[in-house]
């Protein structure tokens, strides 16, 4: 059974984002599927338009840093939503595939603009036989 | 807040004694009402910021802080770099030198409100906001290098703004130090399609009017009167702050250890004054600064470009532009000595009292403006510096209402078009590219601004000028 699922947490002035897989690399991707969902609804979202980040750092958590704060300059400076996420991690190393479009404002109505990951509840862990990947986005 | 841990010194300052590391105190100026509904996490964060290397005197919380990142929003501290003080990515925040400015429009009540639809719509199609929206101006890098380096002077030098704005400003318009070469070529490549952008989130613009007025003799030297018609921007230093934020965030939570540096928070990353990588933050936050005073002067030109089409011939003067998320050097007296200290005020506003050099001659008498930017459906509040703010929080002062609610409560409890209805019947328009970014905006979301502005007023950090209420809104 896949469990793999991601949701949003409270923060007072901003929000958290959580992702839940089986794997590692897929709670990467639901993180990354619920950072899209703060800024618009993921079904809105086609993912015509493909592209591949990379990061390597040397831990799970400042990877998750790493990864967000690697998603979130794409969107800015592309004006992209993502929609689609495949990411593979080895150690300290992520290759991700990540497709979407351009933003169109009419269709997309983008809530808000987020500017950076946190170190805030930034935290990779198991629980519950899965991997949780969260962090605090600020917009 | 529990109140156990805090020592009352007046009905609006709270003393928190320095222990279990604090070389400081801390303190919080705020009534009893809002140091209860403040977050336990302000606490935790101003006694962590009063740990840090080369404090001087106290940390400091504004009455509308909240929990941030490392500092509180509503937090100001200052450290002497010769006592190895440090500086902080997270005291200065992602949005880089976010403000306001508050423009006289000249126009009555009567001719807004007849052309209150139009000027909505033309200030709404004329000013890019949200995300997804471009600007008019796009950078290559020498001319980026000159817009980091200039601000507004280089702003007005493009022939967006008036030279007349730049006394207006702080720093003359132009934050000097500025070094380009420290900002990334990510945070550069951010940047040059977005200026003259508003940004999303609590940024906006506003038409708003004149509603009470607390001090005559100040506001008439502010040029503000009962009835008037203003427009105040809040925005910043765009994609370009927040990536030179996010990178330094990153670099000073790594080298803290290299510096001795035992870090409470991993958000309160920070490098000494004196440190090849403090300078090197200084220089690009600097940078960052300047790109929010040629982005707000670039947003005044297009705003007065809009306002021109229905009004011919209108003339918006700048009455003035203060920036909340800051790192300054400045001169304060601390035990009768002047000091050369470096200010962080993170989501707090400078406020200068009478007769401060900085100020233009012809407001030095009754002190600088200080601009709280209230929620699309209450009030902005005009505050004038003090006498006795100096001494009290290095002439510091709020800088806005604060959320009470999270995001995710705001869509839970209302609905964009509900929230944008209910205020039209208030006789406010709002333009907002997202419905759902109204609902997380919505007023109830965030907390009472007069409360926060009386309690600034009380502790004198700044005085009460003018309420001013909003017509139209903009939200990005």
């Amino acid at each position: 059974m896949d469990t793999a699922s991601w949701e949003h947490f409270e923060h007072k002035a901003d929000i958290g984002i959580r992702g839940y897989g089986d794997t590692l690399g897929e709670a990467f991707e639901q993180i990354a599927l619920a950072m899209t969902a703060v800024v618009a609804d993921i079904d809105a979202v086609n993912a015509t338009t493909e592209l591949s980040i990379r990061c390597s750092e040397d831990s799970d958590d400042t990877l998750l840093f790493a990864w967000l704060n690697a998603l979130i300059y794409e969107m800015a400076t592309r004006k992209m939503l993502f929609s689609r996420f495949d990411v593979e991690i080895n150690e300290t190393e992520l290759n991700a595939s990540v497709a979407g479009e351009p933003i169109e404002i009419a269709r997309h109505q983008p809530v808000v603009e987020i500017k950076g990951a946190t170190y805030t509840e930034l935290a990779v862990y198991r629980a519950n036989g899965q991997w949780v990947a969260q962090c605090v986005v600020d917009v | 807040m529990n109140f156990n841990k805090l020592e009352c010194i007046s009905n609006v300052e709270w003393k928190i004694n320095a222990s279990a590391g604090m070389r400081v105190p801390a303190v919080i100026y705020a009534s009893e009402d809002l140091v209860r509904d403040m977050d336990d996490k302000v606490y935790e964060q101003v006694t962590n910021v009063a740990r840090l290397p080369g404090i001087v005197k106290a940390a400091y919380a504004m009455p509308d802080a909240h929990w941030g990142y490392g500092f509180p929003i509503g937090g100001v501290a200052a450290f002497d770099a010769a006592e190895g003080g440090v500086i902080s990515a997270g005291g200065v925040g992602f949005d880089i030198s976010c403000g306001v400015r508050t423009l006289h429009t000249g126009l009555s009540l009567e001719q807004v409100m007849g052309n209150q639809h139009a000027l909505a719509d033309v200030l709404y199609h004329h000013i890019p906001a949200g995300l997804g929206s471009t600007g008019h101006i796009h950078l290559n890098g020498p001319q980026m290098k000159a817009m980091l380096l200039g601000g507004a002077v280089w702003a007005v030098e493009q022939g967006y703004g008036e030279r007349k704005d730049l006394e207006r400003i702080e720093e003359h318009g132009c934050m000097q130090n500025a070094d380009p070469e420290q900002v990334s070529q990510f945070a550069k490549k951010r940047q040059q399609n977005e200026m003259g952008t508003l940004g999303s989130g609590n940024h906006y613009l506003e038409v708003q009017k004149v509603v009470e007025i607390y001090d005559a003799a100040i506001a008439h030297a502010f040029g503000v009167h009962l009835g008037d018609v203003k427009i105040s921007i809040h925005c910043g230093s765009r994609g370009l702050g927040h990536q030179i934020g996010t990178e330094f965030l990153k670099q000073m939570a790594n080298s803290a250890k290299d510096h001795g540096i035992t870090l409470p928070d991993r958000e309160l990353a920070c490098a000494p004054i004196n440190s090849a990588i403090g300078q090197s933050y200084l220089g690009a936050m600097r940078a960052g600064i300047n790109c929010a005073l040629a982005n707000r002067e670039i947003i005044t030109h297009l705003t007065r470009e809009a306002v021109q089409r229905i009004f011919p011939g209108a003339h918006l003067d700048l009455l003035y532009d203060v920036s909340h998320n800051t790192c300054k050097l400045e001169r304060h007296q601390i035990d009768g000595q002047v000091k050369e200290l470096y200010v962080h005020r993170k989501g707090a506003t400078r406020a200068y009292g009478p007769g401060h050099p900085d100020l233009p001659p012809d407001l030095r008498a009754v002190g600088q403006p200080v601009l709280i930017g209230g929620t699309m459906g209450t009030a902005s509040f005009i505050l004038a510096g003090t006498e006795q703010s100096m001494a009290l929080a290095y002439g510091s002062a709020c800088h806005g209402a604060g959320r009470s609610m999270s995001r995710r409560q705001a869509i839970r409890q209302w609905h964009g078009s509900q929230v944008i209805q209910q205020l039209a019947d208030r006789g406010i328009l709002i333009r907002s590219p997202s419905k759902r970014g109204v609902a997380e905006e919505a007023p109830g979301a965030y907390k009472d601004v007069s409360a926060v502005v009386e309690s600034a007023d009380q502790a004198g950090l700044a005085r009460r000028v003018a309420r001013l209420e909003p017509l139209i809104c903009i939200k990005g």
